[in-house]
């Protein structure tokens, strides 16, 4: 009498799924032994700690911890880690769902209202992950009159890009992906390509308001380009290097806001342009040209652009915190790891597990690297708060700011960093 | 097949360095209406105004049903303005059967007009935050409304399409202890929107955004034949409450806002001024109803108008609305025609869009207080 399944036969659904295990065994036995054999054959395995990593010897560190700390500090020097995990992709992309999170909560609790609440029980905490599950499942429609090849790489490019401006943040000391002695340099260039990236996309989108929300966008980023760099140049004046982990340790007495308070606002303002955020937030205008550039995405193509945005902001954060509020610098605040441990191991009752390789992390970099991340969300939540607050401007507006006040305040920064540098306060050879 | 296309539609020859928008019907700037706007760069050069998605045929739907029963669709157009559209009606049709309402009811048709004004202009308010990017000016009115739609759903039973207002009075007496909770709330609310000068009114970008953009003079107001809050925007002191009191206006202690500058910055403050207005309105005249009476004068049943033809109007949140009425012996009107603000004053958007940045256009177009389902009707 069943009216959702009225064919419904017991020995027909357990037939079909013996007949599921059936080939499910079938094919793992024909294609995927073999082919992890294979593969095993030819890889060349790791030697760690002077021994060669066999597949057995693989399968007792996982059973035996003594032997797993080893393999995962030595899978933690790889460079591979450091791109996709901890200093690299996946930190950011953490701190870039936290944001959101954040902003959502923040937002919600400025305008009487709630937020998200009921995705994960707990203050919708898992909001994210359904919003990004949506995101997934839904149809990517492209416009029939679009430049396909632009179109699809626009959004890729894009999160690359704002992945390789993650590389040069220095996290904690040693803790960054691309040490380089150009760092700051590396930064200009990369924050140049996004302009080329917008207007790429809104223009292979053949479509009209997506080109206006472009052309805004290019007028907007490149006129704040400039200020941007110029508020930069009192710090390098000071600091005499364009590395970024060498301008943190000149940090460690005093942060560079200090004395250049009118280079970090500078920085701040163009910030805020650049990451397309309230007030600035013209080539998304929604009541004007729908969405901006961002009109034609759909689907996941606009979950990567979202994505993008705010590993960018993530990125400019980061970098507000490096170059002025001094980077990892702090108090100590991380409790010491415990002698006894190392030195008598663990104790459980009748044994005592003695395991080498302890601590994984030092106290500084742990240290480090939460003085980074609350700095961080700090800056993080000054570039939110805005938007609870301002209006958009209008481009001619925005394009006085830039061209006219910014620029020139820029430049009374610079003044007052050579002033500091010349009167011998400051820089190499100074009194402070 | 040589038909003749509107205007906008009409394929013409067109500089190249001009782009013809589309905004709306689907874009959320517009609201159910079009616009067709041409820009050279970032300025408009032309735009044409094309509403008429959401034509409902109400006055033709009115010749169909007597007088007591097209008062639930009049007030379609407008439903969380439903009280002001309703009245010209309600009063029209009083005058056209002869009745004299009582005293009290009068008090009560005030009140309920003045809280749905606020409900309205609360709304449209907000739809302004949002067209300025400003989305606590989005959240802010939207939950404040509440307060006012709670004291109408005690006195009315419904939400937002009240059909409160009947020939002869209003549908039901006040709520008992209805004063008290009445005087509570507005004053909260009233606090409440003092609130808002300091995150939107008094906010600078707000200021060097909406200051001298659209400016509409004083004589080009006239000449367009705008009303409401666009015209007292531009210095004219009009108000129909002031000017041709209806009900219990003429006893009641209240005064007109009027502003000079005549841009968007004037005719998007001139609503939340007079919201501060209708709170007083209604305090004096929870102050001097009477406590106790009729509220409602029976009909007959399906009451018949003479030979004859009557034109009222009201000040309603978007500026006058009037009702013509013509009756012909019969139990159903033989024409009711509406003459909203909305409309009057979207005639003003095509010359003061002119050579405006686009970016100006959602500040411009929404501080005319227009809605486009009333503009249809």
């Amino acid at each position: 009498m069943s009216v959702i399944a009225p064919n419904f036969k017991f020995s027909e659904f357990v037939k079909s799924i013996l007949d599921n295990v059936f080939w499910i065994l079938l094919i793992f036995a024909l294609i995927g032994l073999p082919a992890v054999q294979v593969i095993l054959f030819y890889v060349e395995m790791p030697v760690i700690d002077g021994e060669l990593l066999t597949p057995f010897l693989a399968l007792t560190w996982l059973a035996d911890p003594s032997r797993t700390l080893p393999i995962l500090k030595a899978f933690m020097n790889t460079d591979l880690f450091r791109i996709a995990a901890f200093p690299g992709f996946g930190f950011a992309a953490l701190i870039a769902a936290g944001t959101i999170f954040i902003e959502r909560k923040m937002l919600a609790k400025l305008q009487l209202r709630v937020g998200p609440f009921y995705c994960g029980k707990v203050e919708g905490i898992l909001q994210l992950m359904g919003d990004g599950l949506k995101l997934i499942s839904k149809e990517i429609i492209i416009p029939a009159k679009a430049d396909k090849p632009i179109f699809w790489a626009a959004p890729i490019i894009f999160v690359a890009t704002a992945a390789a401006f993650v590389a040069l943040i220095p996290v904690a000391p040693g803790w960054v992906v691309a040490d380089v002695d150009v760092g700051l340099l590396a930064v200009f260039a990369i924050i140049g390509f996004f302009p080329i990236i917008t207007i790429l996309s809104a223009w292979s989108s053949n479509s009209k308001f997506p080109f206006i929300g472009g052309i805004r966008a290019l007028h907007q980023m490149v006129s704040f380009e400039i200020p941007l760099i110029l508020s930069l140049l009192g710090v390098v004046i000071l600091t005499g290097t364009l590395n970024l982990s060498e301008i943190v340790a000149s940090q460690s007495n005093f942060p560079w806001i200090i004395f250049l308070p009118i280079g970090a606002i500078i920085f701040f303002i163009t910030i805020l342009a650049e990451l397309e955020r309230i007030p600035f937030d013209l080539p998304e205008a929604e009541s004007e040209i729908v969405a901006g550039w961002l009109t034609e995405f759909s689907g996941m193509i606009y979950g990567l652009v979202q994505l993008g945005t705010y590993l960018k902001l993530y990125a400019f954060a980061a970098l507000f915190v490096v170059l002025f509020l001094g980077g990892w610098t702090g108090p100590m605040i991380w409790p010491p790891f415990p002698e006894e441990i190392i030195t008598d191991g663990i104790v459980m009752g009748p044994i005592t597990a003695k395991i080498p390789g302890l601590p994984v992390f030092s106290q500084e970099m742990l240290n480090g690297v939460v003085w980074f991340v609350i700095k961080t969300m700090g800056v993080i939540f000054f570039i939110l708060l805005p938007r609870g607050v301002f209006p958009r401007i209008r481009i001619d507006m925005l394009l006085s700011l830039g061209w006219y006040k910014l620029i020139g305040l820029a430049f009374v920064n610079i003044f007052i960093a050579l002033g500091l540098l010349y009167a011998g306060v400051l820089g190499p050879g100074g009194i402070l | 097949m040589n038909k003749e296309l509107p205007p906008g539609l009409a394929l013409q020859k067109v500089d190249e360095r001009i782009m013809t928008l589309n905004v709306g019907p689907q874009h959320p700037g517009s609201g159910h209406m079009r616009i067709i706007v041409q820009i050279d760069g970032d300025f408009i050069v032309a735009c044409d105004p094309d509403p008429g998605y959401v034509h409902r045929g109400e006055e033709k739907m009115a010749e169909y049903r007597n007088y007591i029963t097209n008062i639930p669709h009049l007030e379609r157009p407008v439903i969380h303005d439903s009280c002001n559209i309703l009245y010209p009606y309600v009063l029209g049709v009083e005058e056209l059967l002869g009745i004299e309402v009582p005293e009290r009811a009068k008090y009560i048709r005030v009140i309920a007009s003045e809280l749905n004004r606020c409900v309205y202009t609360m709304y449209w308010l907000a739809i302004y935050g949002i067209f300025l990017g400003h989305s606590t000016m989005f959240m802010w009115p939207a939950g404040d409304r509440e307060l006012l739609i709670d004291l109408l759903e005690k006195m009315t039973g419904a939400r937002v399409t009240h059909a409160h207002f009947v020939p002869g009075g209003v549908r039901n007496d006040l709520p008992p202890n209805f004063e008290d909770v009445c005087l509570r709330q507005v004053n909260y609310f009233e606090k409440r929107i003092k609130e808002y000068a300091a995150i939107f009114y008094d906010n600078p970008i707000l200021i060097s955004r909406t200051a001298n953009t659209g400016v509409l003079s004083r004589e080009d107001a006239i000449r367009l034949g705008t009303t409401g809050s666009v015209l007292r925007a531009s210095g004219v002191d009009y108000d129909l409450r002031k000017k041709e009191p209806y009900d219990v206006y003429d006893e009641l202690d209240f005064q007109t806002n009027v502003l000079k500058e005549g841009d968007s910055y004037a005719r998007s403050k001139i609503p939340w001024l007079d919201m501060m207005e209708s709170c007083r309105i209604i305090r004096h005249a929870l102050q001097k109803m009477p406590k106790s009476g009729s509220v409602r004068v029976k009909l007959k049943p399906n009451p018949k108008g003479g030979d004859a033809s009557v034109y009222k109007r009201v000040e309603s949140g978007r500026g006058s609305l009037g009702c013509y009425i013509v009756s012909d012996k019969k139990p159903e009107p033989y024409r009711v025609k509406l003459s909203v603000g909305s409309f009057r004053n979207l005639i003003a958007l095509p010359y003061l869009l002119k050579g405006e940045k686009l970016g100006n256009m959602p500040s411009v177009y929404w501080s005319l207080n227009y809605w486009p389902v009333e503009a249809d009707r």
